[in-house]
């Protein structure tokens, strides 16, 4: 059980201080070794969902030696239910810009990308003011670092860092190979480090505050603070930046409607809980030693118990299936074959055990899918499988 | 030279005759042209100097790169789980009741295209639908039909 963690509202990510130009100009006359170091120290993880630590992307791509080198911050965020990063963008974009840059004096780049997602074209006029702005401040203190938008076109999977790279190289969205890394081989084959474009804003809140302050807030394993983008069944939908720790009931007891029968945490691709592990589900990245530890993007859905959870389910499997970049065999027969089979058992037309199956198969896809896609199907099916069998059934 | 040949040249003089400008180039005739047609995907191969086969391999790809004629106004109705749940069906209904198409039609005046979509990044303000780049929220049958008399009325221009 872990101790019941009061949810703690933070301001760091919105706080309109309008002193980027000073933060900039003080952080590039720091060794980027010793920016590194503070990176290391303040234990930030990636804010996309994947949580690999940002101190550690940035060291690495700063060893590797090349002429050029890239620093790209990923805006397609496409995952349902997260709507966090539209939010940074259209109101704090130059704390990002200026994460983007001290990322580039760190890693010896001079040419940053935004891949901005098609659906957010609308940003695109107000982005690109901000950014002629930067530039401008840039050249002023004589540092020499560009930034361009790149639109993306519609498609969830390049979200993922290696099909976004593809993507930008102007091929279809479908992921590479790993290892070699972005950070050792990424756009045009140059060390790229790829960044969300929250990660990156923390990295702001890290370099005018200094380490500690971050490391400060949260629980082991998961520092400092977190957006979360709350929607469905809730009386106050909207963006929310907590410390990360808290418990999955502490967070119901703020935002549910007092019929919370379950939460989704980490959009299609996270894991549905259900009332009854609430209290010993806390979010957070894995490590901690007892209860249900969920890392997410920010993605937060509540259910109430008007909603069935086989559509849920149909819902994020349709999801999958039409966003399945194709590539690999287990994510686009794997996605196709668990929409019909659920479909199947709801009709009636195969018997309940058939869902043992289904589930054998997002074990399989879990092992042999080739990127973050096709593993996660798993987590959304097997924890809504478990735990509401009943409504699964015809 | 047609129009399409020009643009696609001056797209091409614009962003370049690389690989990397593939996408922006196809964004911006889709942009113009409101979608990408075997022509003009003929035409980029050639004036980027890539295969025509990968051109329609990359476009086919992506899904706001429409390679069917559509109309002036795309809507593309957001039909993921939180818009599914806070009543996208009925506002869907009344789009179509309105514009008399189903989904995937475009009218015959050829003003108006319907599509679905997935997640749009609106779930605390559901349902949402895109018209082109024009993104409305909390969307009601209501809403819907002041909305689409407003589009009625902007007659020609863009």
């Amino acid at each position: 059980m872990t101790n019941s963690h009061q949810l703690k509202r933070v301001d760091f990510i919105f706080r309109n201080e309008n002193d980027w130009e000073k933060v900039l100009s003080s952080t590039l006359k720091r060794k980027p070794a010793e920016l590194i170091n503070e990176l290391i120290s303040s234990e930030l993880k990636g804010r996309g969902g994947a949580g690999f630590p940002t101190g550690l992307k940035w060291k690495l791509t700063s060893e590797e030696k090349s002429e050029e080198k890239t620093i790209i911050c990923n805006a397609d965020e496409g995952e349902p239910g997260t709507f966090k990063d539209r939010e940074i963008l259209s109101k704090v974009p130059c704390k990002v810009l200026t994460a983007m840059a001290v990322c580039g004096h760190v890693i010896g780049a001079k040419k940053g990308f935004i891949y901005l997602r098609g659906e957010y074209k609308y940003l695109e006029p107000e982005l690109k003011k901000a950014i002629d702005e930067f530039e401008y401040y840039c050249k002023e203190i004589d540092f020499d670092f560009s930034i361009s938008i790149f639109m993306g076109s519609g498609a969830y999977i390049c979200g993922e860092e290696t099909a976004l790279l593809e993507s930008m190289e102007g091929r279809r969205g479908e992921p590479r190979n790993k290892p070699p890394f972005p950070s050792q081989h990424g756009y045009l084959g140059k060390p790229t480090v790829v960044n969300n474009v929250e990660t990156l804003v923390h990295a702001f809140t890290i370099f005018k505050y200094g380490a500690k302050k971050f490391y400060d807030l949260g629980v082991q394993y998961s520092r400092g603070t977190k957006l979360f983008s709350v929607s469905g069944d809730t009386p106050k939908p909207g963006i929310y930046e907590l410390e990360l720790g808290m418990s999955l009931q502490d967070f119901v007891y703020e935002f549910g409607d007092g019929d919370t029968k379950a939460v989704q945490v980490g959009g299609a691709s996270g894991f549905l809980v259900p009332r009854k592990k609430f209290k010993d589900a806390a979010i957070g990245f894995k490590g901690k030693l007892t209860g249900i530890s969920l890392p997410t993007g920010g993605s937060m859905m509540l259910f109430n118990s008007s909603r069935s959870m086989f559509n849920v389910l149909d819902n994020y499997l349709e999801f999958f299936s039409e966003e399945s970049c194709g590539q690999c065999t287990p994510c686009r027969v794997g996605c196709q074959q668990l929409l019909l089979g659920i479909k199947a058992v709801k009709r009636g037309d195969k018997p309940a055990v058939y869902l043992d199956k289904l589930m054998r198969l997002t074990e399989t896809m879990q092992l042999t899918a080739k990127c973050g896609l096709g593993q996660s199907v798993a987590n959304s099916f097997s924890s809504i499988v478990e735990n509401f069998r009943e409504e699964m059934i015809y | 030279m047609d129009s399409i040949q020009s643009l696609i040249k001056s797209l091409a003089n614009e962003y370049g005759r690389k690989r990397e400008s593939l996408l922006p180039i196809m964004q911006a005739v889709v942009d113009r042209e409101k979608f990408l047609s075997e022509y003009s995907m003929v035409e980029i191969a050639r004036e980027i100097d890539v295969p025509a086969a990968e051109v329609f391999g990359t476009a086919t790809f992506y899904s706001f790169i429409e390679t069917k004629p559509t109309g002036r106004y795309i809507i593309r109705i957001c039909k993921t789980i939180t818009c599914a749940m806070k009543g996208k069906n009925q506002v869907l209904f009344a789009i179509q009741d309105m514009l008399k198409i189903k989904l995937g039609e475009t009218t015959p005046d050829k003003r108006f295209s319907l599509l679905e979509t997935n997640c749009l990044g609106w779930c605390h303000k559901a349902p949402a639908m895109l018209i082109n780049n024009e993104i409305y929220t909390e969307l009601t049958p209501e809403k819907i039909r002041e909305i689409l008399t407003n589009y009625m009325k902007k007659n020609g221009e863009n």
